[in-house]
């Protein structure tokens, strides 16, 4: 963003309406608030990926869904308290996009894309079947949400949705703001150069290699973190949330929203989530319509919503400047 | 052997077009759907709704090319393979919309009623029929590339798109008719598919894409040889993932789609590009 004050003021204006929404808003509208900003850590997150450094991955769900059983393990077999569960789940998704992207990153463009997806898929099929920890198709289920403690006799209730809502929000901004830094850094720089041209990267000495696993690993962080969440929201974990159909999620949303900008992808869960609501609301083919809007996007708009929109902001001012 | 039929057209738009495309799958789907249809008004005859079903797949696959496509082979590969992938939700969407979403079967056709024993077991004739046809196309496709006029274009085409526009070759038509003819062996596939799956589901060519995918990424993308083999590979790997360890029949699948692409990313018969 170009103009420094207006988009503080956005930041500030967002940031008052999501405190406020527990206060003014119905129970229905709390909830879907908190599915766009899972949604949004997830996207930001994966944006690191796709917006940054160029990288087209198909099988995020994967480690979605790591964060997602991590936290329901962690729940199920060694202690109730939230925050260990979710770090529990980061940990996992992270070890696990470890562990892919050693061999992923070998490579680039369609056989990055592939290799993630048959990554993903393979996820998916090992928690489908190994129904005995799994639970299978199942899932893992009844993941209750226990009062965070710390030290002594300090609690902080999350059971109720208001309450829970905090929490997502609070890890929603540490999200964004994280992701704005990572941007912003030396790091975030060269991950851009390795988008622009991986070769001269190289030759500056870089190791793409090393970048390229490096944000694989952070971004599935991102997405662990929105998994466990998740888990705890609806109150359990499901092997779809590494299918591949999910893994278009945060895809879908960046490009809906603007690959290029921070902006972009939260504004795409809200559109995302907002559309899904509205028209589920008026018929039962969203899909078809979420699909012709992709196709206009990618005919016509390819800046994403933030694109069009400060496209149009700036236009006035070149013209005032000259 | 409907794996082959898919991953073949798939394979033969990415080799010509340069193009992922997901929307196979739904191709597959609507060759099912369609042949059903034609089936349920025209009379039992399989084998006319296995020769028009395909043709309204072709219809789709021009307009998919023909109109949006075409738009986007200049851009990155990510937006490439999401515009398929919006075709994806479409059709899968139509086809709720058109058929209902609930699962059909087909009527129960006794094109090749009988059984044939072989080696002390029956196989049904139909399934010999499947095993027969994977091979022929596989020939037939063969005999198109490397010894008609039409062939030499294609690959003239895939090997160098300027070039061969330079020599007087309509490229922009010539996509269309490989995207077309693509899609039709989807479609095919889905329409042979119809008397041996006996269910037709809203998300049938969701699963096969995955399946189609690996098939042509292990053979090579771009490679029909390489297809070929990869689906008889896979065919038979998960017949002996079934029989020995029910559990992981597609984690065996996917470990060695992994193992091909890290030893060679090419594909078994891929050419480094």
């Amino acid at each position: 963003m170009k103009n420094k004050p207006l988009s503080a003021a956005l930041v500030l204006v967002s940031l008052a309406v999501l405190v406020a929404i527990p206060f003014v808003a119905g129970r229905f509208t709390v909830y879907l608030a908190m599915r766009v900003m899972l949604l949004g850590i997830f996207a930001v997150g994966y944006n690191l990926l796709l917006g940054q450094t160029g990288l087209l991955a198909f099988g995020h769900g994967a480690f979605y869904a790591a964060g997602a059983y991590g936290m329901g393990f962690f729940w199920l077999h060694l202690s109730p308290h939230p925050l260990l569960g979710i770090a529990a789940g980061i940990l996992a998704a992270a070890f696990l996009a470890l562990l892919i992207g050693f061999f992923c990153v070998r490579h680039t463009e369609i056989y990055f894309a592939m290799l993630t997806l048959a990554f993903g898929m393979m996820v998916f099929s090992l928690i489908w079947n190994a129904r005995e920890i799994t639970g299978g198709d199942d899932g893992l289920v009844g993941i209750m949400r226990d009062p965070i403690t710390f030290f002594g006799p300090w609690k902080i209730p999350i059971g109720k949705d208001i309450q829970y809502y905090y929490l997502v929000l609070f890890f929603f901004v540490l999200s964004v703001w994280v992701v704005h830094r990572i941007r912003s850094s030396p790091f975030g720089l060269v991950l851009a150069g390795i988008r622009e041209n991986a070769r001269r990267t190289e030759f500056a000495g870089l190791s793409v290699k090393r970048y390229r696993l490096a944000v694989f690993v952070l971004s599935a962080a991102f997405a662990g973190l929105a998994g466990s969440l998740e888990a705890m929201l609806e109150s359990n974990a499901r092997p779809f949330m590494a299918h591949w159909t999910h893994s278009a999620n945060p895809i879908l949303v960046s490009l809906l929203g603007g690959l290029h900008s921070l902006s972009g992808p939260i504004v795409g869960s809200l559109i995302f989530v907002a559309m899904r609501e509205i028209v589920q609301r008026f018929t039962e083919n969203w899909m078809l319509w979420f699909g012709i809007v992709l196709l206009i996007i990618i005919l016509g708009f390819r800046g994403g919503v933030v694109g069009v929109v400060q496209h149009l902001v700036r236009r006035p001012q070149a013209a005032g400047g000259e | 052997m409907f794996i082959w039929l898919v991953a073949s057209g798939l394979t033969l738009i990415f080799g010509v077009l340069g193009v992922l495309n997901f929307a196979h799958g739904s191709f597959y789907m609507l060759g099912a759907y369609f042949c059903f249809t034609v089936l349920r008004h025209l009379g039992e005859n399989f084998w006319i709704g296995l020769l028009l079903g395909p043709l309204f797949v072709c219809a789709t696959g021009l307009v998919v090319e023909r109109f949006f496509l075409r738009r986007v082979y200049p851009l990155a590969l990510p937006y490439q393979l999401l515009l398929t992938f919006a075709f994806v939700l479409i059709f899968d969407n139509l086809v709720k919309i058109a058929w209902g979403g609930g699962s059909l079967s087909p009527p129960s056709m006794d094109l090749f009623g009988g059984s044939i024993p072989i080696a002390g077991r029956k196989f049904p004739v139909y399934n010999l029929f499947i095993i027969a046809v994977g091979p022929l196309v596989a020939i037939g496709l063969w005999l198109m590339l490397e010894r008609t006029w039409w062939g030499r274009i294609i690959r003239a085409a895939s090997s160098d798109r300027e070039m061969a526009s330079a020599l007087g070759v309509r490229v922009p038509a010539l996509f269309t008719g490989v995207f077309v003819f693509g899609s039709w062996l989807g479609a095919v596939g889905g329409g042979l598919a119809v008397p041996y799956v006996g269910l037709l589901t809203p998300g049938m060519g969701d699963t096969i894409i995955i399946e189609a995918f690996i098939v042509a990424v292990i053979g090579g993308l771009g490679s029909l040889k390489g297809a070929f083999s990869a689906a008889l590979i896979i065919g038979v790997l998960s017949a002996f993932g079934t029989r020995y360890f029910p559990a992981f029949d597609m984690f065996l699948i996917f470990i060695l789609m992994a193992a091909v692409l890290l030893w060679r990313p090419q594909g078994l018969f891929g050419e480094a590009r």
